[in-house]
């Protein structure tokens, strides 16, 4: 039992783990299908991060900052959309500049209006974002009701009412609109004619301009919708996953989600399965910090590297071919 | 009289200086098909993608069945009933055929019934204009000849009466292109009006009602088909008197220069590409490569110019050159006395932004000649280039332009010009007059039999039957990495080596 307890709570931390690389990957697909290449989904959702926290903390309102959140990524978006499809230039180097921008602005703003060395104030009540607890699952109601932590409870009752508890119930209403976002993204994709439309575009735009639709309208709609994802995603960290932004807290998530994408090919259900491995490996490390393996003690430090080591062997040796969107990172410039 | 489809009248287009139209008139009768004829850069894709909707007109108006009409983009040009195959097929490789008939044509939000609508709809048009394909098929799964007909099919399903296509023939099998040219002449007999962009003389006598020719931006005539011959079309086109036919006494061949035995070539993905091919090529002769292009040919170029490895014997004047490793590299090649007219000049035969004098160079960068000391002599280089521009008439005759400054015509000049005045025993060519203008093919043909008569040894690839029949002195034919067969070009037709090049075997060579 002890065994499954631990089974259970690490896959529960899987996925409050994967659950803003899920999303931040399915921002990232929306746009690279449509041949937009974003490495600025790090800088996108540290944006929504602050904003989100930073509103929440002042308004009081958790709903109030998650619209801030997608807001300012939509703001970040629209550069890099500018940036990229109005006036043509280089999608990497956009997205680098994003990132960087992000990373300055957020601590510097946050010192400026709450002068606590870049960070923003603790979020408690409504400036955060409340589990959801489904019926029957033991939750913190029970808790106080009957005196005891969840964790005595949860230790006492069944495997299934455990797992229903543990990985079902419980979690932020983000987590799953993220989750719902798979399915809702694969319909999009491939039973719309705004998907097939979105798919042309990143193939093949010039398709796309003489069948009479326009690309540049096809792009910036894609390039919103990654706006959003992100917004959320990193509204997810500073009011769910956390209480209240910290510096740099984003810590590489976008660029793992990144890596996600490639693993998943571009396709919604390998990206949800790329980014639970991914929040599998990160819950890993969090719950054995060290490891002693018969007197060799394996630092923390190496725990905590491991889900970006795995990374790069993921990507390196795993991946097989990934064939990207044909046009991404292109600039559509009409043929003479 | 009856009113014309279309009607252009007054059209004019310039990018930047380059006047690419220039008061144009053109009227196109309903139910005919419509030749427009030019050279490279003459303007005639630029007018059909005004007509398109693709550019806008800088002046002029457009009719369309008697109605003054605005196309400021693809979708009115649709609505008005055009439709448009392009020379570079608009086509998502990765969608199946019916997706890329309903792109951009779809009836609602959803997919489903778009797709459903279209398949009986495609059925339908297909029985009509017996053009099948197969709906489920990918295009990266299906041949260009079968990705045509999807655009033509692309168009149709828009309800298109008035089609254009923009050089159909140029990536067709002489089998495919006559099929094609079936499937126009049913169009027409339907009472749609075609309009066919091409280069090539003989497409237009046999298959047009009506032809126009462009020269610079201007439209110099409008003529009945049936009262003009090629000749005079050429002329026409060049605005002066043109050789159809190159001017060569019969071969004189001498001792074997190149011989090749049993070569084989695998690319990068593991594909055999040349499967064990015996062919030589002897001094003072031209020897003509046909086949539809991606059957080995190029393969077969790069292996003899050393740009990759391959299995078997190449001998030149009775030495073995190496195959992979050391010496078998381009630098090696030349070396040897190996000279290489790429087939993609843009790519492998220049850098199209480097000046034309530096490109002068490439290959022979090692040249004594241009050392001084540690350096390059890049005076004398530059000399050696004006020198080659002035003999082979290139033009703007100015070696500080890049060569992407130049026309396709010129970039071939400047290439033809640094291998063939190194005096090579063997002079490996691969589509020399690819997008090339009939002036400057009329030239660059010269100098390869002028090469010729000096007693070097040549090997031709075209796609160009034409080009084929009127350099080579003997001509084999490539299909699926093997030489189907060794014609003497006095002794076959375009009919017989057509079938070979479809691969349908000939009797033994």
């Amino acid at each position: 039992m002890d065994f499954f307890l631990t089974l259970v709570q690490v896959l529960d931390s899987t996925i409050r783990l994967a659950t803003p690389l899920l999303l931040a990957c399915l921002a990232g697909l929306y746009s690279e299908r449509a041949g937009i290449f974003d490495i600025g989904l790090e800088g996108k959702m540290l944006m929504a991060a602050f904003f989100s926290a930073a509103v929440a903390a002042v308004t009081g309102s958790v709903w109030l900052g998650l619209l801030a959140g997608i807001a300012a990524s939509l703001v970040l978006s629209a550069l890099h959309g500018f940036a990229s499809i109005t006036f043509r230039g280089n999608q990497l180097i956009s997205g680098v500049a994003i990132n960087f921008l992000a990373s300055g602005m957020t601590v510097l703003i946050a010192q400026s209006w709450f002068k606590q060395g870049g960070r923003t104030p603790s979020l408690f009540g409504e400036g955060r974002f409340e589990s959801a607890e489904f019926p029957y699952a033991i939750g913190p109601e029970d808790a106080e009701l009957t005196g005891r932590p969840v964790s005595e409870l949860m230790s006492e009752t069944n495997a299934l009412h455990l797992a229903y508890s543990e990985l079902l119930s419980g979690h932020s209403i983000l987590v799953y609109v993220a989750f719902l976002m798979v399915p809702l993204t694969w319909w999009i994709l491939f039973r719309t004619r705004f998907g097939l439309r979105l798919r042309a575009v990143g193939e093949n735009p010039a398709a796309v301009d003489t069948a009479g639709v326009s690309v540049v309208g096809l792009r910036y709609a894609a390039v919103a919708i990654c706006g959003v994802l992100c917004g959320i995603a990193g509204a997810y960290l500073a009011t769910a996953l956390q209480a209240g932004f910290v510096k740099e807290m984003t810590a590489g998530r976008g660029f793992i989600a990144l890596a996600a994408l490639i693993f998943a090919k571009w396709r919604p259900w390998h990206a949800m399965w790329a980014c639970l491995l991914f929040g599998l490996l990160q819950a890993v490390a969090l719950r054995f910090q060290n490891i002693d393996l018969g007197g060799v003690v394996i630092p923390v430090q190496v725990m905590d590297a491991l889900p970006y080591i795995l990374t790069v062997v993921i990507l390196a040796g795993f991946v097989g071919k990934a064939i990207p969107p044909r046009a991404g990172g292109e600039p559509y410039v009409k043929e003479r | 009289m009856t009113v014309p489809a279309i009607e252009l009248k007054g059209i004019s287009k310039a990018f930047g200086p380059v006047q690419a139209n220039k008061d144009i008139s053109i009227s196109v009768a309903p139910g005919t098909i419509h030749g427009i004829i030019g050279e490279n850069g003459a303007g005639k894709s630029t007018l059909m993608s005004i007509l398109y909707g693709f550019y806008k007109a800088d002046k002029g108006e457009i009719w369309i069945n008697g109605q003054k009409t605005d196309i400021p983009d693809s979708q009115a040009a649709i609505a008005s009933g055009i439709g448009m195959v392009f020379q570079h097929f608009k086509l998502v490789e990765n969608f199946t055929v019916l997706e890329n008939i309903v792109l951009g044509a779809e009836d609602g939000g959803l997919l489903a019934p778009s797709l459903a609508k279209a398949r009986k709809e495609l059925k339908a048009l297909e029985e009509e204009y017996e053009l099948f394909v197969d709906p489920d098929k990918r295009i990266d799964e299906i041949g260009v000849g079968m990705q045509q007909r999807v655009e033509i099919l692309k168009a149709l399903y828009r309800k298109a009466e008035i089609l254009i296509l923009d050089e159909p023939t140029g990536v067709l099998t002489p089998a495919e292109a006559d099929q094609l040219f079936r499937i126009l002449d049913r169009l027409r007999s339907e009472g749609k009006t075609i309009i066919v962009i091409t280069h090539k003389l003989r497409e237009i006598m046999e298959n047009t009602d009506t032809v126009s020719v462009m020269r610079r931006g201007e439209m110099t005539a409008t003529v009945k088909t049936a009262d003009t011959n090629p000749q005079e079309l050429a002329e026409l086109m060049v605005g002066r008197k043109v050789l159809l036919q190159v001017d060569k006494v019969p071969a004189q061949p001498g001792k074997p220069v190149l011989e090749i035995e049993n070569l084989s070539v695998t690319d990068s993905a593991g594909v055999e590409r040349v499967k064990g091919i015996d062919l030589s090529v002897r001094a003072g002769e031209i020897v003509g490569i046909a086949g539809v292009a991606g059957n080995g040919q190029s393969e077969l170029l790069e292996v003899l110019g050393g740009m990759r490895p391959g299995q078997g014997s190449i001998k030149l004047n009775g030495e073995r050159l190496a195959m992979h490793g050391p010496g078998s590299d381009g630098q090696a090649r030349r070396a040897q006395g190996v000279a290489h007219v790429p087939e993609d000049r843009q790519r492998e035969g220049l850098i199209m932004d480097f000046y034309a004098w530096e490109n002068v160079a490439f290959g022979y960068h090692r040249d004594p000649a241009y050392k001084r000391g540690l350096f390059m002599d890049n005076a004398a280089l530059r000399a050696d280039t004006e020198a080659k521009i002035e003999k082979f008439d290139v033009r703007p005759p100015n070696g500080w332009l890049t060569a992407k400054s130049f026309s396709g015509g010129n970039q071939q000049k400047i290439v033809v010009a640094r291998e063939i005045e190194r005096n090579p025993d063997l002079l490996l060519v691969g589509q020399p007059t690819r997008g090339v203008d009939i002036g400057a093919i009329e030239f660059i043909h010269k100098q390869i039999v002028a090469l010729r008569d000096q007693g070097k040894a040549i090997l031709l690839v075209s796609v160009e039957l034409e080009e084929i029949f009127s350099l080579s002195d003997r001509i084999a034919v490539m299909f699926d990495g093997h030489i189907m067969g060794e014609r003497l070009p006095a002794e076959t037709d375009e009919k017989e080596l057509g079938l070979l090049m479809a691969g349908v075997a000939g009797e033994a060579a």
